[in-house]
């Protein structure tokens, strides 16, 4: 399936993300089953579905995080991880260690890190990286706090400055938005709009079907597999959303559709993965 | 006896002396990894690592070869085998890391009782005689420190990412799996350089309390490092001292220093200290 090909023609280059028949297994459980997707240059996609539904799989699939069971995957024009330094990947909130004794400053340097190289110090570009991209998501004056101090909303601005500072072409986004106030939201969501603009792409899942709809330009409906994608507006058709969310969408009324999800629950956390990183937790 | 010649009587003492040098550089090493152990939680994998090169010295001894040798083969390939069954095995990791931990000492402590004599030299190991180390233990201990200490600079802004958000480095390229095998590999030397100072047993202290006592402290990595260090050295001398005076086990002496500085820590720690949060309320 190809995400609205009309408006987003790949004049500009190869797509950012090809998957073909794509499957990944946790053991007996099917994560990923056969997925077929091209997302173009220049996309700024919501991926949709209920707890399970495999949207963190999806993401950490294109990130080289996880390799799928079969299929084959084609990353801004390469083999999965070959064009690693050019993506950027932020976890959902809830799996980073917020004691971790480090600054907001110290974050966003992380993104430089494998830019930078082994051995050597920052230079004056890439403190100027992490200036900037603190300015850009508006934490530039809390540089020197520790992390464990700010609150939800700060912690994703931090993460996506982590993001901007590596200057990637894609942007990989776990739940960047989830459980953050409106202000946040909307800062977030223009800063995202001005990479797009910029002809980066953004892969984002979210819980969040209001935010996807006024925020993003396409999305992405999945439930295991791919039950649809294409333009925003897809998420009008309650047909869809039922074939995604299954009996978890209850139609109101007034003709708005709710759906009863529980955000804090973990999907795709596979008992295999489990190793001494989440020793502390 | 005035205080000065409290504090400069044992230095005329040749062991004392090796013994304050051999402590210091143990301590500052075991700092810096200890950094590294506390943030990761990897605190019961030292333990576990330090148990596991007892068999590695036994065999060293009876093979008549250098016994930091076999510790270190012992501890290290120990260390990479935990991370191997952490990222393969179906069963819980601390399962897993009780049962190789637990098989290797009595490995070890069935070949040490095989052995009719010398046997004092082995239980140096067990418990630590930082007094009885030589000029030449001494350079093996500063040469494998300095290799641990450069390994570490030149990966520190890499083993940092990896240990804070391995997902996100991984994804932007940063060889993840081999940097935490590497930082295992380290956290055994550093083991196996320390066993002589404070014996097995008491060495996964030596690795944690001094970061711990650090990580109550300050909130930045590099500093509590720093602070680690500082905490280790004073230990080191303070315990040397009163090891030599009060006539106790110098290990011992190191240990129960550094627990009385995370104690102290705890109190007057701006985040944990319940001392200080009592102050705290008062003054507002």
């Amino acid at each position: 399936m190809t995400i609205a090909s009309e408006t987003h023609a790949t004049a500009d280059g190869p797509a950012a993300v090809v998957l073909h028949g794509v499957t990944v297994e946790y053991g007996q459980r099917v994560a990923l089953d056969a997925i077929d997707l091209t997302i173009p240059t220049g996309s700024l996609v919501a991926v949709i579905g209920p707890n399970g539904a495999g949207k963190s799989t999806l993401l950490k699939t294109i990130a080289d995080l996880i390799e799928p069971t079969a299929g084959t995957l084609e990353i801004l024009g390469g083999p999965p991880g070959r064009e690693a330094k050019r993506l950027a990947y932020v976890p959902q909130a809830e799996l980073v260690d917020w004691g971790f004794p480090v600054t907001v400053g110290d974050i966003a340097m992380m993104g430089r890190v494998p830019l930078i190289g082994i051995a050597r110090s920052p230079s004056e570009e890439d403190r100027r990286a992490v200036r900037d991209a603190l300015e850009t998501v508006g934490m530039a004056e809390h540089e020197r706090r520790q992390i464990g101090a700010l609150s939800g909303g700060q912690r994703r601005r931090v993460f996506l400055a982590r993001a901007l500072a590596a200057q990637p072409d894609l942007y990989l986004l776990d739940e960047p938005v989830t459980g953050v106030d409106a202000t946040t939201e909307e800062d977030l969501m223009r800063v995202l709009e001005a990479e797009v603009g910029r002809g980066r792409t953004v892969v984002a899942s979210t819980h969040d079907l209001a935010a996807a709809a006024h925020h993003f330009h396409e999305v992405i409906l999945m439930n295991g597999r791919v039950v649809a994608s294409g333009p925003a507006s897809l998420l009008m058709d309650r047909e869809l959303l039922r074939e995604t969310y299954g009996g978890h969408v209850v139609v109101l009324p007034e003709g708005e559709l709710t759906i009863i999800d529980d955000a804090h629950h973990h999907d795709d956390a596979p008992a295999g993965e489990r190793h001494f990183h989440e020793g502390r937790r | 006896m005035n205080p000065l010649d409290l504090l400069l009587e044992p230095l005329q003492l040749g062991f004392m002396q090796r013994g304050l040098v051999a402590a210091i550089l143990v301590g500052v090493v075991c700092a810096v990894m200890g950094a590294f152990v506390v943030l990761r939680g990897l605190a019961f994998i030292g333990d576990a690592v330090s148990h596991a090169a007892f068999p590695g010295l036994v065999i060293a001894f009876l093979l008549g070869i250098p016994l930091y040798i076999g510790g270190a083969v012992a501890a290290v390939a120990t260390a990479l085998a935990i991370g191997w069954v952490a990222r393969k095995g179906r069963l819980r990791f601390d399962t897993a890391v009780g049962v190789l931990f637990a098989g290797m000492f009595a490995l070890g402590i069935a070949l040490f009782s095989s052995i009719d004599d010398y046997v004092a030299d082995l239980f140096s190991y067990l418990l630590g005689n930082v007094l009885g180390i030589t000029t030449g233990d001494i350079v093996q201990v500063a040469v494998l420190g300095a290799i641990v200490l450069a390994i570490v600079f030149v990966f520190r802004k890499e083993f940092l990412y990896a240990s804070f958000d391995p997902a996100g480095a991984a994804a932007s390229g940063l060889p993840v799996q081999w940097l935490d095998y590497l930082l295992l590999a380290l956290i055994g030397v550093t083991i196996v350089v320390s066993i002589q100072t404070v014996g097995i047993i008491l060495v996964v202290a030596m690795l944690v309390t001094p970061a711990a006592t650090a990580e109550l402290l300050v909130d930045r990595f590099w500093d509590l490092v720093r602070v680690a260090i500082v905490v280790a050295v004073f230990a080191a001398v303070v315990g040397l001292y009163l090891s030599y005076y009060l006539n106790i086990a110098s290990g011992a002496s190191i240990v129960l220093v550094e627990t009385l500085c995370f104690a102290v820590a705890l109190l007057v720690s701006p985040n944990a200290g319940s001392l200080s949060r009592r102050l705290g309320r008062q003054r507002s």
